[in-house]
C-alpha cells in the first residue's frame, strides 16, 4: 500500500467494546495450566500440549509448576485419599480467577475404582467447572473440554459469588442490596465454539 | 492347544529331584512343586536361615516378597509337615547364575501377626516389607522403619485382609454389594 | 557466604566434598562420610572391605523420619537437623518427580545427604479391585498400572492365568503379543527420552518423543481401539487380529522411529551439558543394585547382563535375535545410553516379527476359554451361550499358586496369583519394578546436588502407578 504510514493510516485507530468482554477475551485466551498429572491422564494431557495436538495455539501450552502463576487446574488422573488434601492445598494456593477441569472418568466420579482408597470424584475437594469423560480422554476429548471451558468463561459473569461456599468476600447481596435476584448461570452451548 | 480341557491341571514335571534337598541349610524344609517351580515352606524359626543360605548358593537377589491372607480360604493345598495359619509371607528369590527361581512360604499366625525381617539378608525387601504389613497387618521383627507406605499414615485398619470391605459407595443402578 | 565449614579431626577432608573436587560416588568419597547408627556417629570402613548388604544397611543413605515430620511448619527440630542439616520436600505436586512421589531430602548446603521416596499418593486399591474382578476383565485393572507399558501389564497377568490353567497359546498369539509388546517398549523408551530430555531443560525432546510417540499409539488404536490402556492381552490370546494393512504400518512406523533415533542422538548425546549433567551422577556399582533388588535399565546399566528375555525366555523371544545393551560404569548417562538402544534393539526384535508372523488363530479356540467370532453367535445355540456365560460369570481356574515375570520397560514385571478354583483371583500381586527401583534412589542421590537429584530420578523412570498400585 503505497500510502501505508503506520498507525496514522488507520481511519479506526480505537478498539472499542464492554470491559466484561475484554475481561473475559483475556481471561480465555491465555489460560495457564498448572501441573496436576496424577496418573494416566497426565499422559494424555502432556500429549495435548505437544505438537500433534498443539495447546500452545489456545496459548495453553506452559504448564505452570507454580500455582500461583496459573489459572487452571486440570485434574488428570485418579485422586487418591492420601493426595486429596494435597489437592486442596493447591487449589487453595491458586489466584482468582481460577477453573478446574475434571479429566478422565476417576477424576470426575472415582472412574472404575469404586474402593477405599479413591475419592469418588474431585468435586468432593475442589468445585469444578467441566467434566471431561474418557479412560483415558484422547487429547482430543480434552481439547473439546477446554474449549467448553473457553466458551463459560465467555458466556459467563466475570466474577463469581460463593456465598453457599463461604469463600470469595462473603459478601451476601441478596441482604445487602435491595431487590436483587440470584442471576442463574447462562446455559453454555457446547460444541464449535463461535 | 492344550487336549485336556482347560480346567484340569497339567501334570507335574516327574523325575527331577528338588534341587533346593541339595543346598546346605535347607535339609529337612518341607518342599513342593507349584507348576514346575519349587516352593519350600520353612516356618518362622528357620526363614532366615532358609534365606541366607539360599543366598550363599546363588539367589542373590529377592525378586518379589507380598503377604497372602488365606481367611477364606484356609484348606489350602500344603505339603506334610506344614502347620497352616492365616497370613502367609511369600519369597521370591533369584538366581542370576543358573537362572532359576525359588519360592519361599511361610506361615504367620493371624493373632500373632510377626515374621523376622529379610532386611538383613536381602536389603531390597525393605519397601516390600512395608508394603505387607501396610495391607495386612503382617509386622516385621527388626525392620529399620516398620511404617505404612501406601496409605496415609494415620489409616486405621488393614485393606488387603480378606475382612477389611473394599468400601465401596453406592451409585445410581448399583447398589454397593459387599465383597464376594 | 558459603556452608564450608573447617575440617575437624571426626572429619578429614570434607572440605573436598563442598569443593566438589570428589565426585559422588568415588571410593574415597564414602570414607568420608559418617554413618548414623544407634551407637552414634561411626565412620565407614572403605567399601571394598565391605560388602554391599553390610554397606547398604551402615551407610545410612535412607532418611527414617516419619512422613508427617515436616508437614508441620512450627515444628522447627524436625526442620533442621544437628548438623545444620535442612529436610524439604521434593514432590508430590512437582513438574520433574513423574508422578505424584515425594523426596524428603535432607541437605547440607545444595548437597544431598540421606533421602526418603514417600509414596502412596496414587495408591488405587488395585490388589483388592482385582480380587474382586473376574480373570476375564481383571486386564482393565491390571493395565492401568504401570500406564506407560500397559501392553506388559496385560501380558504378565494373562501368563499368570494362563500357567494356572495349563493351556498353551497357538503360535499367532505369542507372535502379535510378542509385537505389541515390543512396541510398547518403543513407545515407552521414548516417552522417557521425551520427559528425560525435559527434566534436563531440553524441552525440543519432549516435542520429538512425543511426535513418535503418537505414531506408535495411532497404530495402537487401529488394533485395539484405544490409544493407552487397552485391555488387548486376553487369557487366551489376544482380543482382535490384527487389521488389514498392518505390515505396512508397521513398517512405516520403525522406519521412521529408527530414523529419528540418530536425531536424539544428534541432539542429547553429543551435546556437552547434557554430557557434564548425567556423566559420573548417580552410579550405582552391581553388587550393591543387586542387592536393592534392581532390575531393568538401572541393572544394565551397572554392568549385569540380565534381561529376561533373553535369560528366561517368554512367549517367542528365544526364536528372535536380539542384543542386550549394557552399560559400564552405572551412571546417568549409561541408563540413557541403555534406554536408547533398547529402543534399537527392539526395531530389530519388530522388523523380525514381521517376517516372521505366523498364520493361525489369534487366540485358543476353546469355548470354555476364549468368546466364539461375533458372527458365529447369529448362528449357533452355543456360542451364544458360551459368549454369554464368558462374559458374565467368567472362566474358572483350578486351585494354585504361580509366579510369572516379563520384562518390562523398567524392569522385572511380575505377578502372583493365588487361585481357588472360583471365577476370580483369591490374590494378585503384582511385583512392580518402579516399587522396586524407587529403593536405589537413596543410595544414588547420596551426595548429589539437588539438581543432579532431578536427572538422577528422571533416569530411574519411576511410573508411580505401579510403584503405588
Amino acid at each position: 500500500m503505497s500510502s501505508w504510514n503506520g498507525l496514522e493510516s488507520l481511519s479506526h485507530n480505537f478498539l472499542t467494546g464492554r470491559l466484561e468482554d475484554f475481561v473475559k477475551w483475556s481471561r480465555r485466551m491465555s489460560m495457564w495450566p498448572a501441573t496436576f498429572g496424577l496418573a494416566c491422564c497426565a499422559i494424555e494431557m502432556m500429549a495435548a500440549g505437544t505438537a500433534e495436538y498443539d495447546l500452545a495455539r489456545f496459548g495453553m501450552e506452559v504448564f505452570r509448576p507454580s500455582p500461583r502463576q496459573s489459572d487452571l487446574m486440570i485434574v488428570a488422573g485418579r485422586l487418591s485419599q492420601k493426595m486429596a488434601p494435597v489437592l486442596r492445598q493447591v487449589y487453595d494456593q491458586m489466584v482468582e480467577p481460577k477453573w478446574v477441569i475434571s479429566m478422565g472418568v476417576c477424576a470426575s466420579s472415582g472412574g472404575m475404582f469404586n474402593n477405599y482408597a479413591i475419592v469418588q470424584g474431585v468435586d468432593e475437594v475442589v468445585p469444578v467447572d467441566v467434566y471431561s469423560p474418557g479412560c483415558p480422554p484422547s487429547p482430543q476429548t480434552l481439547m473439546h473440554s477446554i474449549l467448553t471451558l473457553h466458551e463459560k468463561v465467555r458466556t459467563g459473569e466475570i466474577t463469581r459469588r460463593r456465598a453457599a461456599s463461604g469463600t470469595g468476600a462473603g459478601v451476601d447481596l441478596a441482604a445487602e442490596v435491595p431487590g436483587w435476584v440470584q442471576p442463574l448461570p447462562a446455559p453454555v452451548r457446547v460444541g464449535t465454539p463461535r | 492347544m492344550s487336549e485336556q480341557a482347560p480346567g484340569a491341571l497339567v501334570a507335574p514335571p516327574v523325575g527331577p529331584e528338588l534341587f533346593t534337598a541339595s543346598i546346605p541349610g535347607c535339609e529337612g524344609v518341607p518342599a513342593s512343586f507349584s507348576r514346575a517351580q519349587e516352593v519350600l515352606h520353612p516356618g518362622r524359626e528357620r526363614y532366615i536361615d532358609v534365606a541366607t543360605a539360599l543366598r550363599e548358593a546363588g539367589f542373590v537377589t529377592c525378586a518379589d516378597l507380598c503377604g497372602v491372607d488365606y481367611l477364606r480360604h484356609m484348606d489350602r493345598p500344603l505339603p506334610a509337615g506344614v502347620a497352616r495359619e492365616r497370613f502367609e509371607v511369600v519369597v521370591n528369590l533369584l538366581n542370576h547364575a543358573e537362572r532359576k527361581r525359588v519360592r519361599l512360604r511361610v506361615q504367620v499366625p493371624g493373632d500373632d501377626a510377626v515374621c523376622p525381617t529379610l532386611f538383613y539378608v536381602y536389603p531390597g525387601a525393605e519397601n516390600m516389607e512395608r508394603e505387607a504389613y501396610d495391607l495386612l497387618g503382617i509386622r516385621f521383627e527388626g525392620h529399620p522403619d516398620m511404617t505404612r507406605i501406601l496409605m496415609p499414615e494415620d489409616w486405621e485398619g488393614h485393606p488387603l485382609r480378606k475382612d477389611y470391605g473394599i468400601g465401596r459407595v453406592p451409585v445410581q443402578f448399583k447398589d454397593a454389594p459387599g465383597p464376594r | 557466604m558459603t556452608n564450608e565449614r573447617p575440617p575437624d579431626a571426626a572429619r578429614p577432608g570434607a572440605t573436598d566434598v563442598l569443593d566438589g573436587e570428589t565426585a559422588p560416588g568415588h571410593e574415597d568419597f564414602e570414607r568420608f562420610i559418617e554413618a548414623e547408627t544407634e551407637e552414634g556417629a561411626q565412620e565407614l570402613g572403605p567399601a571394598s572391605s565391605t560388602s554391599a548388604v553390610e554397606l547398604l544397611i551402615e551407610q545410612g543413605g535412607v532418611l527414617r523420619l516419619p512422613e508427617s515430620a515436616v508437614l508441620d511448619p512450627g515444628a522447627e527440630d524436625a526442620r533442621f537437623g544437628e548438623d545444620d542439616t535442612m529436610i524439604l520436600n521434593l514432590g508430590p505436586q512437582h513438574p520433574s518427580t513423574h508422578g505424584v512421589l515425594r523426596i524428603m531430602l535432607e541437605l547440607e548446603g545444595e548437597t544431598v545427604l540421606r533421602s526418603k521416596p514417600v509414596v502412596g499418593y496414587l495408591h488405587t486399591g488395585m490388589e483388592k479391585t482385582a480380587e474382586d474382578l473376574m480373570y476375564v476383565n481383571g486386564a482393565t485393572n491390571v493395565t492401568r498400572m504401570d500406564y506407560l507399558s500397559p501392553i506388559h501389564n496385560e501380558l504378565v497377568f494373562a501368563l499368570a492365568i494362563e500357567e494356572l490353567l495349563g493351556v498353551e497359546l497357538p503360535p499367532r498369539a505369542t507372535w502379535i503379543r510378542m509385537l505389541m509388546c515390543e512396541l510398547n517398549r518403543i513407545s515407552s523408551h521414548v516417552m522417557w527420552a521425551a520427559t528425560n530430555g525435559m527434566d534436563l531443560a531440553s524441552t525440543t525432546m519432549m516435542i520429538f518423543g512425543f511426535r513418535e510417540r503418537d505414531m506408535v499409539l495411532t497404530f495402537f488404536e487401529k488394533v485395539t481401539g484405544l490409544r493407552m490402556n487397552h485391555n488387548y492381552i486376553r487369557p487366551g490370546g489376544v482380543a482382535a487380529e490384527l487389521p488389514d494393512g498392518w505390515e505396512d504400518d508397521v513398517t512405516a512406523l520403525v522406519d521412521t522411529i529408527e530414523s529419528r533415533i540418530d536425531d536424539y542422538d544428534e541432539l542429547l548425546t553429543g551435546q556437552p551439558i547434557f554430557r557434564e549433567r548425567t556423566e559420573g551422577v548417580g552410579v550405582i556399582g552391581p553388587d550393591v543394585a543387586l542387592a536393592l533388588s534392581a532390575t531393568g535399565p538401572i541393572l544394565r546399566a551397572a554392568g549385569v547382563p540380565w534381561d529376561l528375555r533373553r535369560s528366561m525366555p517368554y512367549l517367542a523371544y528365544d526364536q528372535v535375535d536380539f542384543d542386550v545393551v549394557v552399560g559400564t560404569v552405572g551412571d546417568t548417562f549409561d541408563r540413557y545410553a541403555v534406554r536408547l538402544n533398547e529402543i534399537r534393539e527392539s526395531i530389530k526384535i519388530v522388523r523380525q516379527v514381521l517376517e516372521r508372523m505366523p498364520a493361525g488363530d489369534y487366540r485358543v479356540q476353546d469355548q470354555k476359554l476364549t468368546p466364539p467370532p461375533r458372527a458365529r453367535i447369529d448362528e449357533s445355540m452355543e456360542a451364544l451361550i458360551h459368549h454369554f456365560k464368558l462374559f458374565t460369570r467368567g472362566i474358572e481356574v483350578p486351585e494354585g499358586e504361580t509366579y510369572v515375570a516379563v520384562e518390562s520397560p523398567r524392569g522385572e514385571l511380575g505377578c502372583y496369583m493365588v487361585a481357588d478354583g472360583s471365577n476370580h483371583p483369591y490374590r494378585m500381586h503384582i511385583r512392580g519394578p518402579s516399587f522396586v527401583n524407587l529403593q536405589s534412589v537413596p543410595p544414588l542421590l547420596r551426595g548429589a546436588l539437588v539438581a543432579d537429584a532431578i536427572a538422577i530420578l528422571s533416569s530411574v523412570d519411576p511410573v508411580l502407578g505401579e510403584v503405588d498400585r
